[in-house]
């Protein structure tokens, strides 16, 4: 691609099946792969952190615990005493975006959060157990929400249209969320970089331009970390809202 | 950061500069179509397929055994500090205890020892009255013996006193007329001349 006329930044989202015929057998692409690392590192964060089980504990112990402290209040502080119930569901979603989120930030590697079909099945999974919940805890007064309380009646007919609206978009808004952000970061990314590369077409000028897009990479690897953890804030906390309404009373 | 804006800015400057070189020199980029909307390409509904396995086998390991391994750390914790916060306050109560003990027994000490000073002391006034008494019996027995004793003295130096006076007239007398008077009649008359002096 050095000196050539072709950015493609889309490259790097395309699925490539592991272990060759197998892999495309099996449908197992990179993709999966990266999400088995993702969830083993975490595995093995928490594994070893906790591995002393020290009353004064160390720094990677006070991390793990930490970080179970820190969704754990999430869970219980935004879903109430129910919460408990759905922690360890948080956790696990919190993290797989969280690790995802990162792993794609290491060179060479890929992002399964910049894919809709993971989010999405993410976000509808979320949707899904909302929607159980609601049943199992409201029965059919779960359709009450559709019809703000205290609203006039005569405002009926435009609300519960909205309503039943703003109800189903959450899995789109959810996950094209997650996806949108990764996906411009990335891009973000690869624009740069290429524009390091064509540039170096150009000689000694093009050089000392090209410190530009490095620079800008550097500072966008600090944005991306921010949002990496953001994003996944943001899927854990809007699912900790969506459990909260559904165990309303 | 105010490194971190200039650094930005000055490469967004570069930037901007490097692009308008390209742009002259290299039209034509161009994007093919997303591969994540490539539906049909079994590898990207594959992820959902994987990504749910992966997904419930990171759930069930995390809710069954870390995450339960973390909580029992914690709340062992959570046990053992209030566990010796337990035990810090018991002490403390029990040392309390013993203070109040301490100064009850040292109150009690002090009270007795002010009982029994008093009881000695009483004892000891007592004592000194009662000698003092018999002291003073003593020299009363003494007073009246030696008085009695000058009485007597006195009594037997009166009665010397008029022999002497009746031996000493009848010398007189006998120096004076010649003749020895009659001892009786002397020891009369010298009777007589004592009495208005009742010696």
């Amino acid at each position: 691609m050095a000196g050539g006329s072709s950015i493609n930044v889309l490259e790097q989202f395309e699925l490539h099946p592991v272990l060759g015929g197998l892999g495309e057998a099996l449908r197992f692409s990179q993709s999966p792969l990266y999400m088995i690392i993702a969830v083993c590192l975490v595995l093995a964060f928490l594994y070893f952190g906790m591995r002393p089980a020290a009353v004064v504990p160390g720094r990677l112990q006070a991390a793990a615990e930490v970080c179970y402290e820190f969704i754990h209040n999430m869970a219980l502080d935004t879903i109430g005493p129910e919460g408990a119930a759905f922690f360890p569901f948080v956790f696990t979603l919190f993290f797989f975006i969280l690790a995802g989120n990162y792993i794609g930030l290491l060179p060479f590697s890929f992002t399964f959060t910049s894919h809709i079909a993971v989010t999405l099945a993410l976000a509808l999974m979320v949707f899904a157990l909302t929607v159980v919940v609601s049943f199992k805890v409201q029965g059919l007064r779960f359709f009450a929400h559709f019809m703000p309380a205290g609203a006039s009646p005569f405002l009926a007919p435009l609300l519960i249209p909205i309503e039943i609206l703003s109800f189903l978009s959450r899995p789109v808004s959810l996950s094209i969320r997650l996806f949108a952000n990764m996906v411009a970061g990335h891009v973000m990314f690869d624009i740069f970089a290429s524009f390091v590369i064509m540039l170096a077409g150009f000689g000694v000028v093009g050089d000392v331009f090209a410190i530009g897009p490095i620079a800008i990479n550097v500072a966008l690897m600090a944005l991306e970390l921010l949002v990496g953890v953001l994003q996944a804030y943001v899927f854990a906390i809007l699912t900790c809202i969506y459990l909260r309404e559904a165990v309303a009373h | 950061m105010g490194v971190m804006t200039r650094t930005v800015r000055t490469g967004l400057l570069l930037t901007v500069c490097g692009v308008s070189l390209l742009a002259v020199s290299a039209p034509g980029a161009y994007a093919t179509g997303m591969p994540q909307l490539d539906f049909a390409n079994p590898l990207v509904t594959g992820q959902v397929f994987w990504g749910a396995i992966i997904f419930l086998v990171f759930y069930l390991v995390l809710s069954k055994v870390m995450l339960p391994g973390v909580a029992r750390v914690l709340e062992d914790r959570g046990q053992r500090i209030s566990g010796d916060l337990e035990i810090a306050r018991s002490a403390k109560h029990d040392a309390d205890k013993a203070v109040a003990e301490l100064q009850q027994a040292r109150k009690d000490a002090m009270a007795e020892a002010q009982a029994h000073l008093k009881t000695v002391l009483e004892e000891e006034h007592r004592a000194a009255e009662q000698q003092l008494a018999q002291i003073n019996a003593r020299l009363d027995t003494e007073i009246a013996d030696a008085e009695k004793r000058v009485a007597d003295e006195k009594a037997r130096a009166v009665g010397a006193l008029k022999d002497i006076a009746a031996e000493t007239t009848q010398a007189l007398v006998q120096r004076l007329t010649g003749v020895v008077p009659d001892a009786q009649l002397v020891a009369q008359r010298v009777e007589t001349a004592c009495a208005p002096h009742t010696i």
